[in-house]
Parts: C-alpha cells; structure tokens; sequence
C-alpha cells in the first residue's frame, strides 16, 4: 500500500466521508473515549506540560544529532550479530528485504504492523515476488482481508468498519460463521493467525523506537502479536524510519510513557517488545537472524527545514484523535496513510505538493493538535508554512484568490481606499440584504451563505459613530 | 488610562454595538478610548491562507496605525492573537520586526485587559438572562485567555451561565476556511449549534466576531432561537430592576 491511497479528487474523498454517517459516528465515540481517557491518564502523571516538554527536547536533541546516534546504533546492532541497510528510498528498502527473503527461500511473512513499510508498499513488492505476506495485527488483518482497504487511522487503522462489517468481511472471505460479537470475531482471528505464525519463515515489524546505546528496537503494542513475529521466525526483520531513535533507555522510558498516554490513554500498552539483535546461544526464542532496515525516502531532506519537527512525531494519533476536521470526514478522507493534523503536515513533505495541495487547508486552523502533542509539533503553524509555500512559491493557489488577497493587501495598506469601501459595503449588499441578513449572497459570498446567513454591514460604521460622538463632544 | 482601541475590521463594519459597548466599557473604567483613523484589518485572512507577503503589508499598516499608542485593546481574541504573530511574520525585517515586538507587547484582548492591566473583575453589568459561553480557538489556545471572560461573566448580576458542551471543539469558522471547505466547515457549526441548544440558553456570548458571525449566520438560517451577543456587550449591559 502506497503513501497515498484512495481517490484522486479531495473533494470527492470529503463528500464520501461526510456522507458516511455511520463511520463518523464511530470515530466520534472513539473520539471522545480516547481523549477522556488521555486526559485521565496524563493528570496522573502530573504536570503534563512538563512531560511534553520534556519529550520535545528529547526529539529535538535526538534530531539534531540523528547522524551520530544512528551511527551508534548501526555499530551495536552489527556488534550483536546484526545486519543493518540504510535504504535512501522505498525502493531500495524493498529489495534489500526481498534479496533477504530470497536468500532464505522464504515463502511466507508475517508482520506486525509499521507504518513505514506501508509508506513503501513493501507487502506488494514481497507478493510480486510470489510470497504470501499476512499482517497479524487485528486491525491491519481486517483491512487486508478486505481486499487492502486502506488504514483511516494512524493506532486504529480499521475505525471506520463497525462489528457488523467485520464479520461479513469474514463471512465473505474467510467463511466465518459466528456472531459479530468482539470476542467471537478475535477468537476466530487468534485460531487463525496461530497457523501463519508457525508457518511462517520471516518476521517483519515496524519499530516505535530504536534504542542507540543497546542496539535495541521497541515495538509497544496490545495484542502481543508483535511478540510472536519476533519470537517464532528464523529471521526477523525490523523496517524503521530513521528518526524513530532515542539516545538511551531512560529516554525509550519517557518516550514510551507519552506514547502509551496520548495513544490509547493507557500508562502502559500490555505488551513493551524490545528486540537486541538475533537470540544468544543460551536464549531459548527469537530469531537465528536479525536484519535492521533504516528507511529515510525523503525525511533527510525535512531536516534542517521549518518542517523539522514534524519528525518529532511519535504517532500517537493523539492530534487525530482531537480533530474537529478529522470527526468529520474521516481519515479515508487525506488520501494518504499518514491521515489527521500529522497527516496533513507530513504527506506533503514526503511525496509533494501537487497532489496533496488541498490537505494542508483541511484545517480551521483551530489549534487542537498542536495543544494534543506530546512531543510539542506545532501543528497548525505547519499547516500555514505549507498554504505559504503553496501560494507563493509553487504557486498552486485559484487564480481568483491570488487576485482576492493582492486587492485585500491594496485595501489594507490604503487606509483612506479602505475607509471607502468599507463606507459603500452597505449600500452595495443592500440589494441582497433582507431585513438586516444577507441570505444569498453574490459571487464570493455565495460559499459562505450557501449554509449560513450573512448579518448585513451596519449602516453606520464603528468608526461613524466614533467619530461622530468626538464631534457633538467638542460642540457642547 | 490612554487605550488605543483596535476594532478590527468584522466589529467596525459588522458589529458597531460591540465596538460602542467596548468604549463605554473602558470609559467606565477611566480609561481615555481613542481610535487611530488609520488602521484597517489585522491581516489574518491572508495569513491564514498562505499569502504572506499581502499579510506583511496589513501588519505594517496595524503597526503604523498604533505606533503612538500606550495600550492597544482589541474586542476579538483572534485578531489580538494575529498582533502577536507579527514579529514572526516580519522577521526578515529586522526594523519591522522591533516595532512589531513592541505592538505586541503593548496589545491586549478586552476583557484580558480589563482583569490582567485594569484589574477590573466585575464591571458592574446586571443582565438577567440564560446565557453560555463560546471559548473561540484562536483566544483560548493561541492568547491562552481562558479565565477573564468567565471570571467576569461569572459576576455579571442575574446573568446564568451554562457550561457549553465540547466547548473546546472549534465552530468551524477558521477565517477563510468557511469558504474553501464550506462543507466541513458546515458540519462544524451544526455541531456547536446542537450543543448551544442543548444547554437551553437563551443567549451565545462570545468574545471574537469571526465566531459569531459563523454561529450566529447558521442558527439565523436555522431560525434557531438563540440570541448572540459579543461579550462587551454583556459586560456593559445595565437594566432597570
Ligand atoms: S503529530 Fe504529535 S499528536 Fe500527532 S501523532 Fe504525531 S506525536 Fe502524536
């Protein structure tokens, strides 16, 4: 699955998702229970400002010394007996793991799930080469039942299917016969997967965090599969974008405990993996080999940007999960696996603007992503230094409005031309003004009082009436 | 007190009762108003979509416009909010950019300034009415003023207030955002609107035009029986008991 997904048009992607009622109604319970529940967990741990500082500079430093630590950590995953690739692009990522696959005859994969080898497609490079691939996280497993419906969520990528819908996936596909209830639907999944995990020649997983000074790699997850992938597999393969790294142990304690909390509301997920290196001799599991592959496909290039902290981003989902935007149309919506504030911000930088130009306006600019973030990106501001590059360096903004803002610059640096239009605005709407509303307004209103009435301009300005009471002031 | 007054574009043209009750207020308060003929928008439409350099030219104009001032009070949080975005806004300009530092340092949301600078926490208003309050984005989040207009409108006697569900979810106003996504932007506003009417109030309280105008224009096509009203004039209202 690529980074984009979904129709082309974004209009046509919103209008699908407004007009899906039930799946907006899902995502606004999920809304609302997670964010509860953030709130309930990050109280407990005191001052959250403090937290969120605290990660910040934990991102920023590990950030600006990205080369040094992933240099460290490519030293001691090689020192444990493991093999580390550097993959510039998506491309390369995919064939250094399907010459791993190859050179171990593998037939098939199971994974845990990683954002990042979606980002790369890497499930359709690995079929193409005739492997079967089965992703094992329950969420991830229904989707690619589905015939690879694409993820609208970045921690519950199915939230846009209810029970019902996931028990006829399987009905269809799988012959499933029983109840839509949650606990039948997960039994038949566990007896499921059971068989791919034993089968299975490769673990592939994603990585939270890779831990510098160890070598280590942490997967934080609540269904324990990512523990199997990486226990039961002769060879495991961890595929992690390159900033996913912190310096130590004790910054992997803090990184975690944000994570955990923004995500899911929970001061710990049931399961913390954490991975160093293929098994010793006197380890009873884990994998005879351990590859680590360090993806950058266009990150490299946001460092050193104003963009730079969108690299902070830990995907917590925390910002989607406060979106007014997001309840709304729902995440099939951006048209790219990474949906939301972060989505918004981070799909342009790694694959354009041309055609993600409508996402970073997908916003009221209203600022609650940027106050969810734990690790303190400054959301909306992003999404405006996107619109000022769109505007005024690809130049991709409507004619129309390019010409709208060089008269409203004219207008609001000409006082006196400003004073006058302002002076003729009533007059002018007065033949669309009814009473004191203007319901169906002309040419550029007309967007705005499709939906809502449009209070008419007073007749008598502020400014009249201010100057005018100075004036019978200075005659009494 | 001298104050400058910022009116900002929406209340001049708009809403001149918000603009009046503002001065009245302040005036009550000692403060001498006086209103710079010069100023015009604070520049936040061409901020918020992207056209930078159209926003540095209403910035320069605000910055003329209140060069004199000693105070500069202003009845929207959002556009108090734009004040402090200037310097940024105008970093490549290193002269720009003092004076804008300096406006911001000078720059205050009203009822922001009538409980931090005035010290005022009860303005005397007796208004006897069911009311709720919008807390605007750009005023809790970007200003972090919270506090004032509840303090205040907690001491306003006879006035009711009702806690507003999912009040921290944004009317889907955003500036130009109501017109580049009018249909999102929809959904937004029929979603506060449910939550006003759900708490039965009689009267919207808000303290940014570009809020009221959004929520005010959907419940007006709605014919939704709720008044709205911009805080100064709560804030300054008396009545005969
Ligand atoms: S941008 Fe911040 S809030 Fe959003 S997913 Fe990333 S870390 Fe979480």
């Amino acid at each position: 699955m690529p980074l984009r997904v979904g129709e082309k048009d974004f209009q046509t992607r919103v209008n699908k998702g407004l007009d899906d009622a039930f799946m907006r109604g899902t995502v606004r319970s999920a809304q609302e229970q997670l964010r509860t529940r953030k709130q309930a967990s990050s109280e407990e741990l005191g001052d959250w400002e403090a937290w969120r500082s605290l990660g910040e500079e934990i991102r920023t430093h590990t950030l600006e010394h990205l080369d040094y630590y992933l240099e460290q950590l490519s030293d001691k995953v090689a020192e444990r007996g493991g093999h580390v690739y550097f993959a510039k692009t998506a491309e390369e990522g995919n064939a250094y793991v399907r010459k791993v696959a190859r050179e171990q005859e593998a037939k098939k994969i199971v994974k845990s799930k990683s954002m990042v080898t979606e980002e790369m497609s890497l499930n359709d490079a690995l079929e193409e080469d005739g492997l079967e691939v089965v992703e094992t996280d329950l969420g991830e497993y229904i989707l690619q039942v589905d015939d690879h419906d694409p993820p609208s969520h970045i921690v519950a990528p199915s939230l846009h299917k209810n029970r019902a819908q996931i028990k006829d996936v399987f009905a269809e596909k799988k012959d499933y016969e029983d109840s839509d209830n949650a606990n039948d639907i997960t039994r038949f999944v566990r007896g499921e997967l059971r068989e791919e995990f034993l089968d299975a020649d490769i673990g592939i997983t994603g990585c939270n965090f890779a831990v510098a000074e160890s070598g280590s790699i942490s997967l934080v997850t609540n269904e324990g599969n990512a523990d199997l992938v990486t226990a039961l597999p002769k060879t495991q393969i961890s595929v992690m974008s390159m900033e996913r790294i912190v310096p130590t142990w004790e910054e992997l304690d803090v990184m975690v405990s944000l994570l955990c909390r923004s995500a899911v509301g929970q001061k710990l997920t049931s399961y913390i993996t954490t991975l160093t290196g293929p098994k010793g001799e006197e380890e009873i599991d884990g994998p005879e080999d351990f590859h680590l592959v360090i993806v950058d496909n266009g990150r490299s290039d946001i460092l050193g940007t104003q963009f730079q902290s969108a690299l902070h981003c830990i995907r917590c989902a925390a910002c989607v999960n406060v979106c007014p935007v997001y309840r709304h149309v729902g995440g099939h919506a951006y048209g790219s696996i990474y949906n939301g504030p972060i989505g918004a911000v981070l799909t342009p930088l790694l694959d354009g603007y041309e055609n993600n130009k409508d996402l970073p306006y997908a916003s009221s600019l209203c600022a609650a992503c940027t106050e969810a973030c734990p690790v303190k990106i400054p959301l909306h501001e992003q999404l405006i230094a996107h619109r000022q590059i769109i505007t005024e360096k690809e130049k991709l903004g409507s004619m129309p409005e390019k010409w709208a803002m060089k008269m409203f610059g004219t207008g609001v640096s000409a006082p006196k031309l400003y004073r006058l239009a302002s002076k003729q605005a009533h007059r002018v709407m007065s033949p669309w003004t009814k009473g004191s509303r203007i319901s169906n307004g002309p040419g550029p209103l007309k967007a705005w009082t499709n939906f809502r009435d449009l209070p008419a301009p007073a007749s008598e300005r502020f400014r009249d009436w201010f100057a005018n009471r100075r004036r019978s002031e200075f005659d009494e | 007190m001298k104050v400058s007054l910022f009116i900002t574009c929406l209340g001049d043209m708009f809403y001149p009762n918000a603009g009046k009750a503002t001065v009245e207020l302040l005036e009550k308060f000692d403060c001498t108003v006086d209103f710079p003929e010069q100023q015009t928008c604070c520049g936040q439409p061409a901020f918020n979509s992207g056209y930078h350099s159209d926003a540095r030219k209403a910035a320069k104009q605000t910055i003329e416009a209140f060069k004199d001032a000693a105070y500069v009070v202003t009845p929207s949080g959002s556009c108090a909010a734009m004040l402090h975005e200037y310097s940024h806004l105008l970093k490549d300009e290193p002269q720009w950019q003092q004076e804008a530092d300096a406006l911001s340092a000078k720059s205050y949301e009203l009822t922001q300034f009538l409980v931090d600078v005035l010290q005022v926490e009860n303005t005397g208003a007796s208004f006897h009415a069911k009311a709720t309050y919008h807390t605007s984005c750009h005023m809790s989040r970007l200003l972090q003023v919270t506090r004032a207009p509840q303090t205040l409108l907690g001491n306003v006697n006879g006035l009711e207030m009702v806690d507003l569900s999912h009040k921290h979810d944004c009317c889907g106003f955003g500036g130009t955002f109501a017109v580049k996504m009018p249909e999102i932007s929809k959904e937004m506003v029929d979603e506060k609107v449910n939550c006003i009417q759900a708490t039965e109030a009689d009267i919207l309280i808000g303290a940014d035009a570009g809020c009221l105008m959004n929520i005010g224009g959907r419940m007006s096509r709605e014919e939704t029986p709720v008044k709205v009203m911009h805080i100064a004039e709560v804030l300054n209202h008396t009545e005969e008991r």
